[in-house]
């Protein structure tokens, strides 16, 4: 069996909603069904095979070709199977996934596997703000499952996470680990303005020294145990974080914010 | 059965179903790793009187361990999981979280989790963190060194406990000597303790008392003082009998564990004063393995 791949045959002018071209959705779909099917473009339907060809019949992995944009949702709730996207995906790739692989091979937009509950994106490019975080008015953003950016992340990276991993190999912007309620988020790059703003429990891991708010305090220089672990975690990752160069466990830890109920802590590399 | 002047006898040892888990102790070197073992592993020879038995089953290289630093790996035994929950928890409790750098990791797994870490993180008053790193929970309690790093469970799992045999020799130095020796090589076994003092119990028990509060007492037929007032299982040119006694994950394990001991000490043989090896049973109807001396050495 070969990976079902659909190619994008021009660039619609409208947003697509790709939600319904899920692994786990399109199980037991031949491809006649598969190109019957319709999806969401801005106030219109269209079906699958004007927008998309399509080969291959593996519908555990899907590769999604020419993508742009405005493919939006792509793997949204994804229960398993593997996604690969060559070129950009849209808003919300890999919102509430429950399991799985998604892989970006360009850039990914806002929202990228918010409220994610478990599962693996790795984003080859740069991704947009809200990675990880909660969709507006939500108090919950992503619950499990671990995220590999290799570029640059937007602003409030994974705002309300309450649990699993977030690893930049870039920047992050502002408010990164806004209002997090527990989980770990590493960055290697260098991190924006408003680190942890709200923060009440979880991890910050830097590996640069950032700006940080009034409202973290210096808890001193510490050799953590779990470290070692937690990069041990990464081993097997296609990434800087399992490079054995990139691996410490002496840090400068920081509590906060003690705005908020203050357990969080940023830890930086010293 | 004689094996270079040593009598096997046509005996059986009887063992028990227990549950036991495993854990791991890590610390800064091995020195501090041992030293929290040997506390967490302390006072707990027989469930009779120990609430479990434990024994620290070797030293593993920082390679082996989760951390990347030396640690032990200890075993404990109990009659029911209850008990070893119980029995596990007070002791990394009071042995492991109170030792200097100490770690604790999960060592063996199994579809039965039970506490290691997980109650324990309430010392952390609040100020606690968890992890869940690779699928496993941690958590990471501020103390007073720094940071107490504990899995929050490690796996229960079926197992025996009482397997043994006994060593009679000619003198007590000899029966210690060969009992030294036996245990230096079942040592090398994994899967198994010996929980007595340096493996090794002097006072093997019979079931019963002539005192009514007291289920177990001296196991008078080999006792080498009484041989003459006494139902005595002893021949008079034997002056001390000493007992090994073998808790293991399976009964397989408690096989190899008695065979290499049993040949170590059928190694020192006749010319060292051993005259003979037996074993401990209550007539076979009490525990349900079964380990016939003679066909352990065949």
């Amino acid at each position: 069996m070969s990976a079902l791949t659909l190619t994008l045959k021009y660039q619609p002018a409208q947003r697509v909603d790709m939600s319904p071209l899920t692994c786990n959705k399109l199980n037991g779909l031949n491809q006649a069904e598969i190109a019957a099917l319709t999806l969401q473009n801005g106030k219109a339907k269209i079906r699958v095979a004007e927008l998309f060809e399509i080969s291959g019949d593996d519908s555990q992995n899907i590769v999604i070709k020419n993508s742009f944009e405005k493919l939006d949702f792509i793997g949204k709730e994804l229960d398993g199977g593997n996604i690969t996207i060559e070129g950009d995906a849209g808003a919300y790739c890999g919102i509430s996934m429950k399991a799985g692989t998604i892989t970006v091979n360009g850039n990914a937009g806002i929202f990228a596997a918010c409220e994610m509950k478990k599962g693996f994106l790795t984003i080859n490019g740069n991704t947009g703000d809200f990675l990880g975080g909660a969709l507006p008015g939500n108090k919950m953003g992503m619950k499990g499952g671990m995220i590999l950016v290799k570029g640059n992340a937007g602003e409030r990276v994974g705002d309300h996470l309450r649990r699993g991993v977030i690893l930049i190999e870039g920047n992050a912007g502002d408010y990164c680990g806004s209002r997090m309620t527990a989980g770990t988020i590493a960055v290697m790059g260098q991190v924006g303005k408003h680190l942890g703003y709200a923060m009440r429990r979880g991890t910050l891991l830097l590996w640069q020294q950032p700006k940080l708010p009034a409202t973290f305090n210096d808890c001193g220089t510490h050799t953590l145990a779990f470290l070692p672990l937690l990069f041990a975690s990464f081993k097997s990752l296609n990434s800087k974080f399992a490079d054995s160069t990139a691996v410490f466990n002496r840090v400068q830890r920081f509590g906060g914010d003690m705005a908020e109920m203050g357990r969080g802590e940023v830890l930086v590399r010293i | 059965m004689i094996i270079n002047g040593v009598t096997i006898d046509a005996t059986f040892a009887e063992a028990f179903p227990m549950k036991a888990t495993r854990a791991i102790i890590t610390a800064q070197n091995e020195k501090w790793a041992m030293i929290s073992a040997q506390a967490m592993t302390g006072f707990a020879t027989s469930v009779i009187a120990c609430g479990c038995e434990a024994g620290i089953e070797r030293t593993l290289s920082p390679e082996e361990t989760p951390d990347g630093r030396p640690g032990v790996a200890i075993l404990i035994f109990a009659m029911g999981g209850k008990g070893l929950a119980k029995q596990l928890e007070t002791r990394a409790g009071q042995c492991v979280l109170t030792s200097p750098t100490s770690a604790l990791f999960a060592g063996i797994d199994s579809d039965k989790p039970i506490p290691l870490g997980k109650n324990l993180r309430y010392f952390g008053d609040g100020f606690q963190i968890s992890k869940l790193i690779g699928g496993k929970r941690y958590w990471r309690v501020p103390v007073m060194d720094g940071e107490f790093l504990t899995e929050a469970t490690t796996g229960q799992v079926d197992a025996v406990g009482g397997g043994n045999f006994l060593v009679l020799a000619q003198s007590q130095p000899q029966a210690l000597a060969a009992c030294e020796a036996a245990i230096e090589e079942m040592r090398k076994i994994p899967n198994v303790i010996m929980p007595f003092p340096g493996g090794v119990v002097r006072s093997g028990s019979k079931v019963g008392s002539k005192y009514k509060s007291l289920g177990a007492s001296t196991n008078d037929a080999f006792c080498p003082t009484l041989k003459g007032i006494t139902k005595t299982d002893l021949s008079a040119d034997i002056e001390s009998v000493m007992e090994i006694v073998i808790d293991g994950l399976t009964k397989e394990d408690i096989d190899k564990a008695m065979r290499v001991g049993m040949q170590a000490v059928c190694a020192l043989g006749a010319k060292s004063g051993i005259k003979r090896i037996s074993a401990g049973n209550y007539g076979g109807k009490l525990g349900p393995f079964h380990f016939h001396l003679q066909e352990i050495l065949a």
